[in-house]
C-alpha cells in the first residue's frame, strides 16, 4: 500500500520513525524545494544516501576525512578510474591504505551528514517504493536510525510546531513497554537524562518541566525527542487511565453490564 | 419498563467518514445537521458536520443504541466533551489516504481518551483507495499502543463498518470483565 504524502505533514523524523519502527527496506524518495533525495533503507536501517543527481566517490571521502593525504588521492584517483566504490573499497583495505571499520565509518558519516541536511527539508512530496535496492555499486552500510531520529526531532524549533505534537503539558510520561529500539544505541542529551529520571505516571510534564528548570520548549523538545526515539508515550497523570468508577456504565452492577454488552454485540451480529 | 439508551461516540477528523459510517448501520436516516461549506480549506466536500450525526439501532424493547458523530472541524471541539459524557465507548475515524489528518487524529483520540477513559478503536477508512496508507503504517503515525486495535474500514461498507462496531464492543466487554486496562 502507499506509503507517500508531504513532508509539510509528516517531516523527515516521523518518516524515519516509521521505517525503523516497521523494519522497512526500500528506498524513499524526496522530492525537495530544489532537489531530489533518495534515501535506501534495509530492515529499518539506513543503507544509502543521495541529494540530487552528484555522486561523492569513497576516494573523496576518505580525502575529506583525512584517511588519505592528497598526494595518495592524486595516485589513487587514476588507479580507480573505472572502479566502482566496492572495487575501490577493497583495494584500499587490501593495499593498507584504511581499514576496513575505517571505511564503514567515513562512509557512515557521510550519510549521517545527508540525513542532517534533509532534517532541514520541511515541504516536499515523498513516496517509499517496497523493497527498492541502493545502487549495486554503492557499499551498503547498515546504520541505526534511532540517533539520527532523536538529532532530527531536536532540530525542530518551532514552539507551535511542538504545541501541536504535544498540545498539554498537564499529561504524564511513562516508559513504553517494547521500546521500538535498541537502546544501547541510542545517545541522550544531558537534558533528555535529567527528563528521563522523572518519567513517571504520576508526574506531569509541567511538574518534570519545573523540576528540572526547563520552560515550555525546552520540556517540549525534549518530550518531542524522546517520544519520536519510541522510549515513552504520553498518558493521563495517575497512570493507565481506568474506566469511571472500574464501570462501563456506573449505574448498573458487573452482571448487567456484561449483559447489556452482549445483547449489543448480538444485535450488531445481525445487522 | 423504561427503555435504555446506550451511546457510542464517532470521532475524527474533518473528512475522515463518520457520518457515512454511522449512515451505514444506522436504521434511521441519519439527522445529521450539516451545511455548506464555506471556508476554501474545507472545499473537500459540499457539506459538514456542524453539530453532529446522530443514528440509532434498536437492541429490543428495551435497549436502543445511539451512534454520535462529532463535526470533525477543531473550532467545534467545545462539542466533544459534551457529546462524550456517558459513551460507552468511541471509534476514531481516520482517512487512510490523507496524512496531513494523522496529527489531528491523534490529538483528537488523546483529548477524547483524557476526558472520558472508555475503550476506543481507531477505524482505518477509504482502504479501498489506491492511495491508502497501510493500516500498520497508520497504527505508527498514530502512535497506537499495540493493545489498541486499528481496523481497516471502508465507511461506505456495512459489513466492514459492522467489524469496527463488534471490535469495538468486544473491548467494552473485555473492560466489563477486566481484562483490559485501556
Amino acid at each position: 500500500m502507499a506509503l507517500k504524502g508531504n513532508l509539510r505533514d509528516f517531516s523527515i523524523t516521523q518518516l524515519l520513525n516509521l521505517i525503523n519502527l516497521a523494519k522497512k527496506s526500500g528506498a524513499l524518495y524526496i522530492e525537495g524545494p530544489s532537489d531530489i533525495a533518495q534515501v535506501f533503507f534495509r530492515d529499518g536501517k539506513l543503507t544509502y544516501a543521495q541529494i540530487g543527481q552528484q555522486e561523492t566517490s569513497l576516494l573523496q571521502l576518505l580525502l575529506e576525512a583525512n584517511k588519505i593525504s592528497q598526494t595518495q588521492f592524486n595516485l589513487l584517483t587514476v588507479r580507480t578510474n573505472n572502479l566502482s566504490d566496492k572495487e575501490a573499497g577493497l583495494l584500499f583495505v587490501n593495499s593498507g591504505y584504511v581499514n576496513q571499520s575505517e571505511t564503514f565509518k567515513v562512509i557512515e558519516d557521510y550519510l549521517s551528514g545527508i540525513m542532517r541536511s534533509l532534517f532541514t527539508w520541511l515541504d516536499g512530496y515523498f513516496h517509499f517504493e517496497q523493497n527498492e535496492l541502493p545502487p549495486a555499486e554503492k557499499i551498503p552500510v547498515r546504520l541505526p536510525l534511532e540517533n539520527l531520529i532523536v538529532e532530527g526531532a531536536r532540530k525542530i524549533q518551532e514552539l507551535d510546531e511542538l504545541r501541536a505534537e504535544i498540545p498539554s503539558l498537564e499529561m504524564a510520561l511513562k516508559f513504553v513497554d517494547r521500546p521500538g529500539i535498541d537502546i544501547n544505541h541510542l545517545n541522550l542529551s544531558p537534558e533528555e537524562w535529567r527528563v528521563i529520571s522523572y518519567v513517571n505516571p504520576k508526574n506531569s510534564m509541567q511538574q518534570i518541566a519545573q523540576t528540572t528548570k526547563l520552560d515550555d520548549l525546552q520540556i517540549r523538545k525534549v518530550v518531542y525527542a524522546l517520544l519520536q526515539a519510541g522510549l515513552v508515550e504520553i498518558i493521563r497523570p495517575g497512570g493507565v487511565p481506568v474506566a469511571l468508577n472500574g464501570k462501563v456504565i456506573p449505574q448498573m452492577n458487573h452482571k448487567e453490564q456484561k449483559s447489556l454488552v452482549d445483547r449489543l454485540i448480538g444485535r450488531i451480529r445481525s445487522i | 419498563m423504561q427503555t435504555q439508551t446506550v451511546k457510542i461516540v464517532v470521532t475524527g477528523p474533518f473528512n475522515s467518514g463518520k457520518t457515512e459510517l454511522i449512515r451505514s448501520v444506522s436504521e434511521i436516516d441519519v439527522v445529521s445537521t450539516e451545511k455548506k461549506i464555506t471556508s476554501d480549506i474545507e472545499k473537500i466536500k459540499e457539506s459538514t458536520t456542524v453539530a453532529m450525526d446522530f443514528g440509532r439501532i434498536t437492541v429490543d424493547d428495551d435497549l436502543i443504541l445511539f451512534l454520535f458523530g462529532t463535526p470533525g472541524q477543531k473550532r467545534f471541539d467545545f462539542m466533544w466533551e459534551i457529546l462524550s459524557e456517558g459513551m460507552l465507548g468511541f471509534i476514531v475515524m481516520v482517512d487512510s489516504t490523507r496524512p496531513e489528518t494523522f496529527k489531528e487524529a491523534r490529538n483528537i483520540l488523546e483529548t477524547f481518551h483524557a476526558s472520558a477513559p472508555t475503550p476506543y478503536i481507531v477505524a482505518a477508512n477509504k482502504q479501498d483507495m489506491a492511495d491508502a496508507w497501510d493500516v500498520e503504517d497508520i497504527r505508527l503515525a498514530l502512535r497506537l499502543d499495540p493493545a489498541i486495535k486499528i481496523l481497516p474500514c471502508i465507511a461506505r461498507k456495512k459489513s466492514t463498518v459492522k467489524t469496527v462496531l463488534l471490535e469495538l464492543l468486544y473491548a467494552i466487554l473485555d473492560e466489563v470483565e477486566g481484562k483490559t486496562e485501556n
